[in-house]
């Protein structure tokens, strides 16, 4: 009934490419906005943060990452959990005080020690170093494409969880090899470490997630977008209108990775705070997130959140559900969750490929036309 | 004689300036195959060139030379007075030269409105940064890039389908969609391999129009390749002929017509 488009005429064009063209779309996005900002800190407790707000926020982040690699740019990756545990031991070296190692005058090697740096900029700085990472395991997307290229970022993922496992100056020379994230606060607000306050860390995570959807959303919406999704569409005919594949493919990775690791920062930083990389961060991550934007919606941020959200709110609400209400063991609940997520994915691939967003869209197309659908 | 002047004016009134583009000698060989034999021919400055031969001549290998997605083993290409090293795709579209494909390649996954927009790709350059925030450059460019989108799709009559994905259109459709995407790169030379293939006699003579009025009302030099013989005579101001790899011959439709190795290979005259 109140969603309606008519009367509401985009006059100029650069109203007509906003991302909300229609007004009940825009108001919506900022009441949840304020809800997230300003109602969700008061009320959030651990619980709640634990189980379901972290980890959506979290996933949500990568899978626009991945989304913007796979969804909008066509090229397949297995490394995500990899480019995770990049942002996190990255981060982790940054917020502790990294060690470099550089050549003197002399030749000799001379160490220096960086001052551990603010846990927001860390996570950035962690973001770049995966950014980094990502445009050196994109180079041989331009040579290899499709099931090759998934393969190749599969060898990157196994590599990366092996690095992190064998290079002890990655987790500062644990006996555990495991990397455990101090207390760091912001602005004298903890949030990381055992004692950081529930509705702070949700904040910073909350405040990366809205930013980098919307730095998202600007690139997929202009002219870097439309090279990504020409690249996706038909490599020969995106070269034909002059772009280079080479480019466009590497800013996919790099853009990419960059959220990825943003995200693995974060997963390591504020949300697991001990990370052991081969458990956190293995090929089932990689999987999972692949699966947020399968069943999301490929090539949508809003299926990134969609997808997130499904993926972390299912193993709760099947707990609760069946082991909490119905009193069934746990593994037969995590059994079905399998079967559930599995059916879903064929279901969607073959159906669906553009996920629960399309779904979305589709019902708002009906909703528009509601009551009198001719 | 047209071939040792500067410049001309057509009967209907349209000047044809010096040679925008000059092929000298290519050969292109694929293997065993050899797709052009030793071809020269030019593309004037504003003029409509047809390359007509029958099926496997190595018209379409042509125009894939031009663009540089094959490169030829032998000879020469000249564009604007210049000899040109071996290009990418994407630096011959850098160059001002946009095409349209024998079998449509379009973006299956995008509207109509964003596939002509990515036509203006080659005119947008707005930093990584400035389109992260929106901000300066990238805003205002996509206005005005938008603005002269909007044109071509008003000039090609295809507004009332600017929203819809390009996947659910019918084939005739998708052929105006495609030349509206080589023509918001505002191009040099445009080339055109088989636009009116599949089309019925009304899409055909839409798609004629819009040809002749491109090449008008902007002034762009085509190159198309048409199998039609009514609408490469109504069309062309200059026609090269190929057949099995070689130039049969080129010039006038008029020229070309009463050439007898012209009619011998569309009559399928023995090769011996
Ligand atoms: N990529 C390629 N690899 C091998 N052979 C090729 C390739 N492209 C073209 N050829 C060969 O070159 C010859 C000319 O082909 P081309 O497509 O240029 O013909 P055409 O004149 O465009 O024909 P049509 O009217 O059927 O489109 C054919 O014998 C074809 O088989
Ligand atoms: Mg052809």
């Amino acid at each position: 009934m109140f969603y309606r488009e008519a009367g509401d005429f985009s006059t100029t064009y650069s109203e007509d490419s906003q991302t909300f063209p229609i007004k009940f779309d825009r108001v919506r996005y900022y009441v949840v906005l304020a809800v997230a900002f300003l109602v969700v800190p008061f009320i959030v407790n651990d619980y709640w943060l634990n189980a379901v707000l972290l980890p959506f926020l979290i996933y949500a982040i990568a899978a626009i990452g991945l989304n913007i690699l796979t969804g909008y740019c066509g090229q397949v990756s297995l490394g995500t959990g990899g480019f995770m545990a990049v942002g996190a031991y990255a981060c982790y070296k940054f917020m502790t005080g990294m060690d470099i190692y550089l050549m003197g005058a002399d030749g000799e090697w001379v160490r220096y020690a960086l001052p551990p740096i603010n846990i927001f900029f860390s996570v950035i700085l962690a973001g770049f170093v995966t950014a980094f990472v990502g445009l050196l395991f994109g180079l041989p997307s331009l040579r290899i494409k499709g099931f090759y290229l998934a393969v190749a970022t599969l060898a990157a993922q196994f590599f990366l969880v092996w690095l992190f496992n064998k290079w002890s100056w990655t987790y500062n020379y644990s006996a555990s090899g495991q990397i455990n994230a101090p207390t760091r606060g912001v602005l004298g607000y903890e949030v990381t470490g055992p004692t950081a306050e529930p509705w702070a860390a949700y904040l910073f995570c909350l405040i990366f997630v809205v930013v980098l959807a919307w730095i998202a959303r600007n690139l997929t919406r202009g002219s870097m977008g439309r090279r990504w999704m020409a690249i996706r569409d038909m490599d020969i005919a995106a070269e034909i209108i002059g772009v280079n594949p080479l480019g466009a493919k590497l800013s996919a990775f790099g853009v990419s990775s960059f959220f990825v690791g943003v995200s693995g920062a974060l997963f390591f930083a504020v949300y697991l705070g001990a990370v052991e990389v081969g458990e956190a961060f293995g090929i089932q991550k990689s999987f999972l997130v692949l699966f947020m934007i399968i069943i999301g919606g490929l090539g949508s941020i809003f299926g990134s959140f969609a997808g997130a959200a499904f993926m972390v709110l299912l193993p709760v609400l099947l707990k609760n559900i069946l082991v909490g209400t119905l009193g069934w063991p746990t593994d037969l609940a995590a059994h079905i969750e399998f079967i559930i997520v599995g059916a879903l994915i064929v279901i969607f691939l073959i159906a669906e490929p553009h996920g629960l967003a399309q779904l979305w869209r589709i019902a708002k197309e009906k909703l528009r036309l509601w009551p009198f659908p001719y | 004689m047209k071939d040792t002047i500067e410049s001309y004016v057509t009967p209907d009134g349209r000047t044809i300036g010096g040679v925008l583009m000059e092929m000298k000698n290519i050969t292109l060989r694929f293997g065993g195959v050899t797709a052009i034999k030793d071809i020269s021919f030019d593309i004037r400055e504003g003029e409509i060139r047809a390359i007509i031969g029958p099926n496997g001549a190595g018209k379409s290998s042509m125009l894939n030379v031009i663009s540089g997605f094959y490169h030829p083993q032998e000879g020469e290409v000249w564009f604007r007075g210049d000899r040109r090293p071996p290009m990418k795709p994407y630096q011959v579209a850098q160059q001002g030269i946009a095409r349209t494909f024998q079998n449509i390649a379009l973006f299956e996954g995008m509207t109509v409105l964003d596939n002509v927009m990515t036509g203006r790709l080659t005119h947008m350059r707005a930093g990584m940064l400035a389109q992260a925030l929106w901000k300066g450059r990238a805003e205002a460019e996509e206005t005005e890039n938008r603005e002269k989108v909007e044109k071509i799709i008003d000039f090609l009559e295809i507004q009332s389908i600017r929203k819809t994905p390009v996947g659910r259109l019918p084939y005739g459709l998708k052929k105006r969609v495609e030349l509206a995407r080589a023509l918001a790169a505002e191009p040099m030379l445009l080339l055109l391999d088989e636009p009116m293939a599949g089309m019925n006699v009304e899409e055909k003579e839409d798609m004629s129009r819009f040809v002749l009025d491109v090449n008008d009302e902007f002034g762009t030099t085509i190159a198309l390749i048409e199998h039609d013989m009514g609408v490469v005579m109504d069309l062309s101001d200059r026609v090269v002929v190929m057949d099995y790899g070689k130039k049969i011959g080129d010039g006038t439709p008029d020229d070309v017509r009463n050439n007898q190795a012209v009619i011998d290979a569309y009559l399928g005259v023995s090769h011996d």
